[in-house]
């Protein structure tokens, strides 16, 4: 077991006081291909945060890889997200005044294991996956929407991290390249034993996962 | 490179005008800063050298005692008393004895006995008051580096002839001595005497030039109907002349007799000089920290303008730390870029006034290239580069990234 969410519960105080995340439990094994899904509004991006160990203000428990990291300093967490988490999200993707290999390499050169030409071989390869080695040298910000998605996953991706955790990674792509993130993302789940948490509003996707939580008004079904 | 490091690199070419502005209010600040105390520097280092031409750091000499009331029960009792300085001779007892004491004292380098006394220089019907003073011309010119400013003769001249005398340039003029010539001179005690000017000294400071001459300790002595063992003053350098009022101090206590340091006997000159000093400072201190604006100012920009690159770095595991190091590098990196073209162009500065004429006592303006000042300002500089950089680095810390995506 990767991932263990005990009785998780978040509320906001503003503008009125409201329980966004209502007692919310499950375990999640390692290698295993996870959607989440729900309505709009219903708490997906507000749990998936809390996962990332970015949000610390809830109650309950959260279990990664063996240890319990409720209550860990932000340092602590950083150092944790840097090795172990890698997050796409849902709007905001890329640093706008770097290049796309770059932005890939980033996560990499801050765990600091590799050295840079290794870390930029990696890179590469992680674009070449995804249908983007053309566009490496590019600035972040001359990319449409669906291609800097696909930079991000590959940032995602650089530092083998053992969750890798989406908010509709596939929100901007057509179909074809959806397909392509869903190939990888499943063979990186059942041959690297990576464990793959995403947000979808895609049906789709979700079914062909294998496991489908679905959250209604903050709790799960 | 660092990953940090890489990161403030890019935001600092990003964003271009900002950073050329900031370099440059850096730039003006720190030149004008070093600029400025360097001037202060030079002006000190000129008054000192002018003032040590005629003062010691301490003189040592027998103060005027004023008249106590006989009766000590005076306090209880109303009584009318007037107190007077009580006449007596100002001379130390047993000089020589002083002066071997005094000289055997830690950071004491010159030492020597001296008289004064007021005199008229005797020029046909007219007479010029002025001062001589008498002491051993080979301790007094170790002290005061006469020979550095004699202009014609020598001091040397002075301990070979018993009668010789030195005048001041401005006296030479107005009586229109040269060397060789005889002075007639009559002292405050009525003693005439005609002296051989054996030399004629310059000292730029003209109410000196105008009064002041130097013959042998016996000459003086003659003037003021004493004898040989008669002194007035004790003059006394020391190593460092700012320790003088230290060791002024240690001497009236060893002495009993009163020990003035040139600190004190300037007073006035000295104060004057220490607000010449405040408002350098005040204004180029004032200076730095305008010029340090500029680098607040395009850090807080950076900052409010790459909140979502901060956020996107936290999600990725980059610290508080890591984010304070971003924006404190590209602080610095502004920062050290300035300094170093101020250091350059408060050189040209320096090297510029050095060359330009005042005239008067003063001569090229009194600047040159002063080594601590320059690692004064360096310093004062780059840290408040940081601090200007630190405030915006430390609000970008605490950026909390899931409030951003949120948005
Ligand atoms: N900072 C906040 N303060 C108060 N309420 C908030 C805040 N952020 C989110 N909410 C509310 O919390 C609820 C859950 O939001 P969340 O973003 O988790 O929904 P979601 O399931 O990700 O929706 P979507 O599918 O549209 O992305 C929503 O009703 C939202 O209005
Ligand atoms: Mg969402």
């Amino acid at each position: 077991m990767i991932l263990r969410v005990e009785n998780i519960e978040k509320k906001f105080f503003d503008p009125i006081e409201f329980k966004v995340l209502n007692g919310i439990s499950f375990d999640v094994q390692q290698g295993e291909f996870v959607t989440l899904v729900g309505k709009s509004g219903c708490g997906k991006s507000t749990l998936l945060y809390i996962l990332s160990t970015m949000d610390t203000e809830y109650s309950g428990r959260l279990t990664i890889d063996g240890e319990d990291v409720t209550g860990y300093d932000q340092n602590r967490l950083a150092a944790i997200r840097n090795e172990k988490i890698g997050f796409v999200f849902q709007f905001h993707y890329l640093l706008t005044d770097f290049t796309c290999l770059k932005n890939i390499m980033i996560p990499a050169l801050r765990l600091g294991k590799l050295t840079e030409e290794e870390i930029e071989y990696r890179a590469m390869e992680k674009l070449r996956m995804l249908g983007m080695e053309d566009q490496a040298l590019k600035p972040a910000s001359k990319l449409s929407g669906g291609q800097q998605q696909r930079v991000a996953i590959a940032r995602a991706l650089i530092n083998d991290p053992l969750i890798i955790m989406g908010d509709e990674p596939t929100g901007n792509l057509d179909s074809k390249n959806t397909q392509v993130v869903f190939d990888i993302l499943q063979e990186l789940a059942h041959e690297k034993k990576q464990t793959i948490i995403a947000v979808t509003h895609d049906n789709d996707f979700a079914k062909a996962s294998d496991r489908t939580i679905e959250m209604v008004d903050g709790r799960i079904l | 490179m660092n990953i940090n490091r890489n990161i403030a690199w890019t935001y600092f070419v990003a964003s271009k005008k900002m950073t050329i502005v900031a370099i440059l209010g850096v730039v003006i600040g720190i030149s004008i800063f070093m600029f400025m105390n360097s001037m202060a520097a030079g002006f000190d280092r000129t008054s000192g050298e002018s003032f040590f031409k005629t003062t010691p750091h301490i003189r040592v000499y027998k103060d005027d005692k004023i008249s106590q009331p006989l009766k000590e029960e005076s306090l209880s009792k109303t009584l009318i008393v007037n107190p007077k300085v009580v006449p007596s001779i100002n001379t130390i007892d047993n000089p020589m004895d002083w002066v071997k004491l005094i000289r055997k004292q830690k950071e004491v380098v010159v030492v020597f006995p001296q008289v004064s006394c007021p005199v008229f220089y005797n020029n046909g019907k007219s007479q010029i008051t002025g001062t001589t003073i008498g002491f051993d011309p080979v301790e007094a010119d170790k002290m005061f580096r006469i020979s550095t400013f004699t202009v014609q003769g020598s001091i040397a001249d002075l301990s070979t002839h018993q009668d010789g005398i030195i005048i001041g340039s401005g006296i030479a003029e107005k009586m229109n001595l040269l060397t060789g010539d005889k002075i007639n001179m009559t002292s405050s005690k009525g003693i005439n005497l005609t002296l051989t000017v054996v030399g004629i000294f310059k000292t730029n400071n003209s109410k000196e030039d105008k009064t002041k001459s130097y013959v042998n300790l016996a000459t003086g002595q003659q003037f003021l109907k004493e004898n040989n063992a008669y002194v007035t003053d004790i003059n006394v350098n020391i190593d460092n002349p700012d320790r003088a009022p230290e060791i002024a101090k240690e001497l009236t206590n060893l002495t009993g007799y009163k020990a003035e340091d040139w600190i004190a006997a300037n007073e006035t000159y000295m104060a004057a000089s220490r607000i010449r000093k405040i408002v350098i400072m005040f204004i180029s201190f004032t200076l730095l920290i305008v010029s340090s604006f500029g680098i607040y100012n395009i850090l807080n920009m950076t900052v409010s303008q790459k909140i979502n690159d901060i956020a996107i770095l936290k999600a990725m595991g980059f610290n508080g730390g890591d984010v304070i190091r971003i924006f404190v590098y590209q602080a610095l990196t502004i920062g050290a870029i300035g300094v170093m073209l101020g250091v350059l162009l408060a050189l040209i500065l320096v090297q510029a006034l050095q060359h330009v004429y005042i005239g008067g006592d003063i001569g090229y303006f009194p600047i040159r290239f002063e080594p601590w000042v320059f690692l004064r300002g360096i310093f004062i500089g780059l840290l408040i580069t940081f601090l200007a950089g630190f405030v915006p680095a430390k609000k970008a810390a605490k950026v909390d990234p899931v409030s951003i995506f949120r948005k």
